[in-house]
């Protein structure tokens, strides 16, 4: 990190893809791709009812083609998508109260199992570290979490209520089975099972009374290591929370997340997305068209500021930016996903 | 029998006087300069929007006023405050769908559009500025109806 401290940074555009007849909302890059010779490979999901698949055209290119358009599966809105950890399955939530999971054959993909279950829209899904476990949140306030079985089945072990609002977003821990979720009702939520009974529950509310969010939280994002998350929200501002990895990974779920330190005053609109990249660096994408990337911050002398603006990029989409996603490879390319129908593919560089 | 209405005796005030601005064909109308959107294009634009309720337009029950309109067109930015006929009316969230959908299809995209009501602490206020809630809303065909139907005599 020091040496982010001395470089001078710059975030280029590389490219702008185009294709969605609608905003785009989310973002995922196929965690199996984008190393070893593979191209990467990323998924976007729209208003416009599809999901498309954009495919780097060679391992060292910067040049990104739309690969397959999923669509006549959903009817509504798809709100967001994720692949699971192999990168063989990808999961995409919808306004159309359902989860579709995908898997590519050959070069198409086929649409192998719908979860249904929610009462209304669905707005995020998540895979657990090891592929087992998905959960998805709705309008509905209830999370829900599936377990993957083989054949393509999913059954559903726990419906957790407890926001009392609509989820925004879900989260699973990179490396522990602890879930996250996070709402209009300006909370986040964690929830643990006890051991090995699929008794899940919500274990803390991070909320207004501890440090926590006074308007939607929309979205949250852990470090490389698990030990620290970041949220950001419509009061315009993202915190920064840490916990003892060590009770944790040893099995403590109850293990609690602690505010560390909220950034103010370098948003004026609300913030859709937050992405920490695993070198460390925090994109945000918010409703002022910019993206803004952070650094934890090296001399605690000046101001005690524990992290820093590394710099902001103003005017990055024509209107709101609802996603932002760092590579999986660390290889400092970042995708944004905006209201303008486009998603850019942007490389941060240093010189 | 029809549903009780929410406020069965609204008042009903004056239209404004609608002043002459240039346009293109004017002598004095210059097609290049840049025009600024502000208060008065704003409100020309929401005017004659009906109210769900009643016969009536948002200007004429004084649902909305010129002056509760704030513009930065530099910014890009516009708030409408709108008070509906009576305070807490369930109606309040179909009128501020129906001011926002009309501004983003009548400025240019790069606008960012917030209505809202006066009442502060005000839960219509945060679904209206929710952009997922209010999109997921406009996939719904019977309130996209509601909404389109008020809409009408504003692009007569």
């Amino acid at each position: 990190m020091t040496l982010l401290e001395e470089e001078s940074l710059k975030l280029t555009e590389v490219q702008r893809l185009e294709g969605h007849t609608d905003r785009v909302w989310g973002l995922a890059w196929n965690p199996a791709t984008g190393a070893d010779g593979v191209p990467a490979v990323l998924a976007s999901c729209s208003g416009d009812k599809t999901i498309r698949i954009w495919q780097q055209r060679s391992p060292s290119s910067t040049s990104f083609d739309c690969k397959a358009v999923l669509e006549d599966t959903h009817s509504r809105t798809v709100r967001s998508c994720a692949w699971s950890p192999s990168g063989k399955q990808l999961a995409t939530a919808s306004f159309d109260a359902t989860t579709a999971i995908w898997e590519q054959n050959g070069s198409d993909f086929e649409c192998v199992s719908t979860l249904e279950g929610h009462e209304n829209e669905v707005k995020s899904v998540s895979w657990n570290a090891s592929g087992s476990l998905l959960a998805t949140c709705s309008r509905d306030k209830c999370v829900w979490i599936w377990e993957v079985l083989p054949g393509n089945e999913y059954d559903c072990v726990s419906v957790l209520q407890g926001h009392t609002q609509d989820v925004k977003m879900v989260q699973w821990h990179p490396t522990v089975d602890v879930l996250f979720s996070c709402s209009y009702d300006n909370t986040i939520k964690v929830w643990a099972d006890d051991g090995d009974s699929d008794d899940w529950h919500c274990v803390q509310t991070l909320g207004e009374s501890n440090s926590g969010h006074s308007s939607t939280v929309w979205a949250l994002s852990f470090n490389s290591t698990g030990d620290k998350m970041v949220t950001c929200s419509d009061d315009l501002t993202i915190k920064v929370w840490d916990v003892d990895i060590i009770s944790l990974q040893s099995g403590d779920g109850n293990a609690s997340w602690r505010h560390v330190c909220t950034m103010s005053g370098y948003h004026d609109r609300t913030i859709f997305s937050v992405h920490w990249s695993k070198e460390g660096i925090i994109a945000t994408g918010a409703a002022d068209d910019a993206i803004r990337l952070f650094a934890q911050s090296q001399d605690h002398s000046v101001d005690g500021a524990l992290y820093k603006l590394l710099l902001k990029k103003e005017k990055a989409h024509d209107m709101d930016i609802n996603s932002v996603q760092w590579s999986s490879t660390g290889d400092r390319l970042l995708a944004s996903a905006s209201d303008d129908g486009t998603i850019k593919i942007w490389k941060l560089e240093s010189f | 029998m029809a549903p009780a209405l929410i406020n069965a005796n609204p008042v009903v005030y004056e239209k404004k006087e609608r002043p002459v601005r240039s346009r293109p064909g004017d002598g004095n109308f210059d097609e290049y300069a840049t025009e600024l959107i502000d208060q008065l294009e704003i409100f020309d634009h929401i005017r004659d929007i009906k109210d769900p309720e009643h016969p009536y337009s948002l200007e004429e029950l004084k649902v909305i006023t010129e002056d509760a309109i704030e513009v930065d067109d530099k910014r890009s930015y516009v708030r409408v405050t709108f008070t509906p006929t009576v305070e807490h009316c369930s109606m309040a969230t179909v009128i501020g769908l129906c001011l926002r959908v009309k501004l983003m299809r009548s400025l240019p995209s790069r606008f960012k559009v917030a209505p809202g009501t006066h009442a502060t602490e005000d839960a219509v206020n945060k679904q209206l500025n929710d952009k997922e809630r209010v999109a997921a809303a406009l996939e719904n065909p019977n309130l996209v109806d509601m909404v389109d139907e008020c809409l009408t005599p504003s692009y007569e």
